[in-house]
Parts: structure tokens; sequence; C-alpha cells
């Protein structure tokens, strides 16, 4: 590996997946420093979703390499991928509903502890994890919920929790999935706030629709169209990039101005 | 479960639990009495350890009686062996009976917690076929239809337990509930025993937070399985034989039925199971043999009313009361409970006439009912069953609207007070 590897934190090459025949993603190329934002954009159908399941391991890729950390990801299944520092949430809300939302929380950071599949400790017993959930707790700002079971929170609540989940592990490498989508400028503007604190020292990847929630985070933006990288710059460039402005952003970018 | 050391209430549950298994055979003395609470005991063990799957785990095993049954195999050839076997005390044995059952989960779990969902049920299922089937085929080890007999009274009494009266089988019995209780409860308090919990609600996001849900099922049946081999022992020892019946889809299906019935949602819940079980499956059907009809009715009409089994619906009991709101609801709790007693003894009258006329009739159609001699053949006793019967619709129709209406409200009342409590 070289030098330039060593200090990304998650690089895509050439990456393709096909459903059947139909390539979904084609040949998209990526790469996130570390502890650098990154916000994925593009139109519906890209394969903004789908990029992020083959990055964290839920599908396997077609062709082309993703790298973590400098070390090769493919092929690797979903906790292996976790135990290597990238953690990821879901679109739609993905929590263990029948627990509370402490108990999620402490589900969530029991591996990165070290405490794997015990069957000899007691839970109650093992103070590191519970501070860690408590922490988590506080700065999602569900101290209050922290008995409620995660399957009656409010729609706001169970996004903050999945934010929650994602980062409780400690992962170096975070990937947010639409985090703020279905919710009211004030729960967005709040979620925004939540990120950017609990992103602090890492390296972010977020897809997202909502263009002022981009725009206040991301340190750079890729476009992604059609199953391909079209642009890959800073927020400045990208509102400046004619190919993203013929491609998507234009005609979306009149509308807020105006 | 929040961080909490030891504290006094369960201190009290296990203190409660444990005496109430020592005064157990003192209160109920009549005939067969212990051989029952023996069964309960033996059932206990083997629907708290079938709830590590399907109620914390989301595993439908339709094949849990595979590692009870070989375990118990096992420990029948552990008895009769001259070898090592007659080296280990009887009181020992349900260790021989756990470890054979933890082999067995280490071997089929391997193939069967690959996949959740449908898939596991229905592989349990196959597996369940397949060391039934096996266990007529191998008749040296399964004793083919006759099984295998042993003796648990042998070498010297030690501090004069022999194992030959019932009551130190049910004391052997009781002790081993007890540890296996405790240790199943703990086993719920551990990392693996709250991300099993996770792997029921979510399994995809389990894998997201760095866990391999397969390992976990996998675990958790291993450790099951031990639980249920100790249960297969202990009920060798109880009934000195052991056979096909032991390892079949009948036995594997009777235990999930009671656990059901007894709550999956609640650690407790099998333990009331296995009581509901034993009544039904031993005492009732030394009475009548329409046993297993009343037992499917009961087990739908629960499945329809109180869904979450038993234990829901004396937790729910418990939480009104104990917002001292108990006395709003007896009267018309007591009102539907007339009706529904009323309505059981018109229905178990017409059932009980039905089943004499079809399958007694040889032997006149007179039979005893409720203590009165009774001609199923004559129009009076069905005529009365039919206004029996009726009477019960209209009480049910006059109280359930009251109790409907007094129980909601009540609910209402707790819940808002929960959450005013809790901002």
């Amino acid at each position: 590996m070289t030098n330039l590897s060593n200090s990304l934190a998650l690089e895509l090459k050439d990456v393709r997946k096909s459903f059947g025949k139909s390539e979904i993603i084609r040949g998209a190329s990526l790469s996130l420093a570390k502890g650098e934002r990154l916000a994925v954009i593009g139109p519906n159908g890209a394969g903004k979703s789908t990029l992020f399941n083959l990055v964290s391991g839920r599908f396997g890729i077609s062709g082309g390499d993703i790298c973590l950390n400098g070390t090769s990801i493919s092929g690797l299944k979903p906790f292996e991928i976790n135990r290597l520092g990238l953690a990821r949430s879901f679109q739609i809300s993905n929590l263990f509903e029948n627990l509370s939302v402490y108990e999620n929380l402490r589900c969530a950071v029991l591996w990165s502890m070290g405490y794997k599949y015990s069957f000899w400790q007691r839970l109650g017993g093992l103070r590191d994890a519970h501070q860690r959930a408590e922490e988590v707790l506080e700065q999602i700002g569900l101290q209050r919920q922290r008995k409620v079971i995660a399957g009656v929170l409010t729609y706001a609540e169970q996004r903050a929790l999945e934010i929650g989940i994602t980062i409780a592990g400690g992962a170096d490498v975070i990937l947010l999935d639409e985090p703020t989508a279905g919710m009211s400028r004030s729960e967005s503007d709040a979620a925004v706030e939540l990120i950017r604190k609990v992103t602090v020292g890492k390296s972010l990847v977020m897809v997202e629709h909502d263009m002022s929630v981009v725009f206040g985070l991301a340190d750079k933006i890729a476009v992604l169209v059609y199953g391909e990288v079209i642009a890959c710059d800073t927020p400045a460039n990208i509102r400046s990039n004619a190919a993203v402005q013929a491609a998507y952003l234009g005609h979306e970018a009149t509308e807020e101005h105006a | 479960m929040t961080y909490s050391p030891l504290n006094l209430g369960r201190l009290l549950v296990w203190g409660g639990f444990a005496l109430i298994l020592l005064i157990a055979p003192l209160i109920f003395t009549k005939g067969a009495s212990l051989s029952i609470l023996s069964l309960i005991g033996t059932l206990m063990i083997f629907g708290l350890s079938y709830n590590m799957l399907l109620g914390q785990g989301g595993m439908l095993s339709f094949g849990h009686a595979v590692y009870s049954g070989l375990g118990a195999f096992f420990v029948v050839h552990t008895m009769n062996s001259t070898g090592i076997g007659a080296a280990i005390p009887i009181t020992l044995m349900p260790l021989v009976g756990g470890l054979a059952g933890m082999f067995f989960g280490v071997l089929f779990g391997y193939v069967t917690t690959k996949k959740a969902g449908t898939t596991f049920a229905m592989i349990t299922l196959g597996l369940v076929e397949l060391v039934f089937a096996s266990s007529l085929m191998f008749p040296g080890f399964f004793g083919g239809e006759g099984g295998v007999t042993t003796n648990r009274v042998r070498g010297d009494a030690f501090f004069g337990i022999t194992y030959g009266p019932q009551i130190q089988v049910y004391y052997l019995i009781a002790a081993w509930l007890f540890v296996s209780t405790i240790a199943m409860f703990a086993f719920t308090q551990t990392p693996l025993g709250r991300i099993v919990n996770a792997v029921r609600d979510n399994p995809e996001r389990v894998e997201f937070i760095g866990y391999n849900t397969q390992w976990v099922r996998y675990l958790t049946l291993i450790l099951s399985a031990f639980f249920a081999g100790i249960s297969g022992a202990l009920g060798t020892i109880n009934f000195e034989i052991v056979s096909a019946e032991n390892v079949s889809a009948i036995r594997s299906g009777a235990v999930l039925l009671f656990v059901f019935i007894g709550g999956i949602g609640f650690f407790f819940g099998p333990l009331l199971g296995a009581v509901v079980g034993v009544f039904f499956s031993v005492m009732l059907s030394d009475h009548t043999p329409a046993w297993q009809l009343y037992l499917g009715l009961f087990f739908i009409l629960l499945v329809r009313f109180a869904p979450a089994g038993l234990a829901s619906l004396i937790l729910m009991l418990v939480r009104v009361a104990s917002f001292g709101k108990f006395g709003r609801i007896w009267k018309p709790l007591t009102g539907v409970c007339v009706a529904a007693i009323v309505g059981l003894a018109g229905f178990v009258a017409a059932v009980e006439m039905l089943y004499h006329l079809t399958l007694n009739a040889a032997n006149g159609t007179v039979m005893s009912l409720f203590g009165q001699q009774v001609d199923t053949k004559a129009a009076m006793p069905w005529l009365m069953v039919l206004v029996v019967l009726m009477v019960s619709y209209g009480l049910y129709r006059l109280f359930k609207p009251v109790y409907y209406a007094a129980w909601s409200e009540v609910n209402a009342e707790i819940t808002a007070k929960l959450r005013g409590s809790m901002a």
C-alpha cells in the first residue's frame, strides 16, 4: 500500500454492481480522506443506497474494489466490515424494536468493548459498556426516553436512536443514509447539529436529499448519476460545475434560490 | 434492566421460588401428587430451555425434543452401564444428560441455526423426523418399540438417599430445577443473552454492530440444548424408561404449545405453561378422553384473547392492582368469569355426553356427569345444556361491555400516569 491510500479512510475503485442484467453501479470511484465529511447526492435511482449497501457489505460487489483504511473489504460480511471500523445507519429506521432505548445502545457497544459472545459476565456489571451507552444516550438527547421501547418512539426520536446505534460502537468511518429524511425543518436542523457533534474526528459519508443539510455539513460532495460518480469536489466547486448542473443540481438549485 | 446490584426484591422472588419447591410436596399429598409435581418440574426445565430459543431468540423450533430425548438416551445407557457410568451417582446424571444434549446441540445446531425464521423452523422439523426415524433404525441404542428401561436404585445409599421413594426423586428434580432456572435467568442478563434478543428483533441490524447472527443463534441453541438434556435426564430418572417418543415431533410440539400458553415474552411464562400442560395432559387425561379437545380449545381461546400468554394476563392484572385500581374492575371481571364458568360447564356437559354416545354407548346410554346419572339419549339433558349455554351467552353479553369499558378506562389512566411521571 502506498502512503496515499493509507491516508484514505475509504476508497472505491471502479466499483460495479449488477442485479441480473441491469447494472446499477457502473464503475463508481470515490475516495474519502480521514476526518473528511462527504455527501453523496444524485437523482432518485442513481444508486446512492446501493452504493452504501456495497460499502457496508450488505450486498457483494460485482467488480472493482473497496478499501477501508487501506485494506480491501470486498467480499467481507457486514459484521466483519463493522469490526474493521465502519458503521452505517439506515434510511428506514432499523432498530431493536422490543428493547428499550438504553438496551439498544448497550447492544451496539458490546462488540467494540470486547464482550463478544460472553455468557459468563453479568451485563449489569459491565461498567464501561454502561458508561458508553449513557454517553451516547446523552449525545443523542434521549435520556428521558431511556426506558421507552424503541418501537414506540416518535419518528424523530427513532432517527436519533438510529444515529446513536451507528456511532455507539466507536467506528471511525460512519455512513449515514438519509439521516434527515422525512423531518421537519426544525427537526432537521437539530439532526444536523447532532451529526456534527457525534462525528467530530471521524470520517463521514452521507446520502442526503436536503441541499441545506448537504451544504451545511459536507466538506466535499460527490454527485452520483446512473451509477457513476460524475463529480467529487468542494461544495463551491460543485455548485459551479456545469456537468453537475446539467445532470442534476441546476434544476433544484434554481428552485432553491427562487 | 439497568445497572442494579443484588436487590431485596430479587432475593425475595428466588427465596419464594425455593420455598414453593420445598413445601409443595407437603401441601399436595394426595396419591399421585408427587409424580405430578416431579413431572411439572421436569417440564419446567424443558419449557425454560425452549423459551431461550423461541421467546428470547425468536427461533421457532419444532424439534427441541431431539436434545432432551437424546440426552435421556445417553443417561439411560450410562445408568445401565457397568463401566465408568456405574461410578457416576444418580444425583449427577442430569449433568450427563445436559452434556449429551449440548453435544447434539453442537452437532445439529450448526446446521439448523445457519438460517433464521421459517427456514430454521422447517429444518428443525426435518431434523426431529430424522432422529425419530433413526430411533426405529437403531434398536440397539434406542430400544426399538419398547424403549430402554433402567433402575434408578443402585449402589449403596448415600446419606440415606437411594432414590427409591418418589419424594427423593422429587427433591432431586426440584434442586435441579432451581439451579437451572437461576442459570437460565442469569443467561438473560449476559451480553450473549441480550444480543440474542436483538437478533430476535432485528437480525439484519445486529450484523452491522459487529455480531455474526449465526453464531449468536448457534451458541444460544447449544446452551439451550444443555438444559433440555438436563430435563431429559430427570425424566429418565423419574420414569426409569426412555423410548422413541422422547425424541418425537409430538414431544417437541407439546413443549411449544405449553410454552406459548405460559407466555413466550416472559422469563417465567414456561413455568406457568408447564403447570397447565401437566394439568391437561396428565390430570385431565385421567378423567376424560376429550382432554385434547379441551386443550386445543383452551389454546385457541388463549391465542384469541391473551396472545401473550397466561403470564401477560397475570401481569396486566397485577399492574392494575399495583395502581390501586383493581376495585374498579373486579365486579365486571367476576361477571365475565361467572359467564365463562357457566359456559364451560354447559360445553363440557355437551362434549362428555357426545363422547359417551359415540365411544361408550355399548355400555348403555346412561352416564355419570357432575355426580348425576344422565341418560344421553334423552332430550332433557340436551335441553338443559342448551339452556345453560344460552344463560352463559346472555351473562357474557351483559358483562362484557361493562368490563371492556372499565378495563380500557383503567389502563388508559395508568398509561397517562406513567407518561406523566416520565416527563
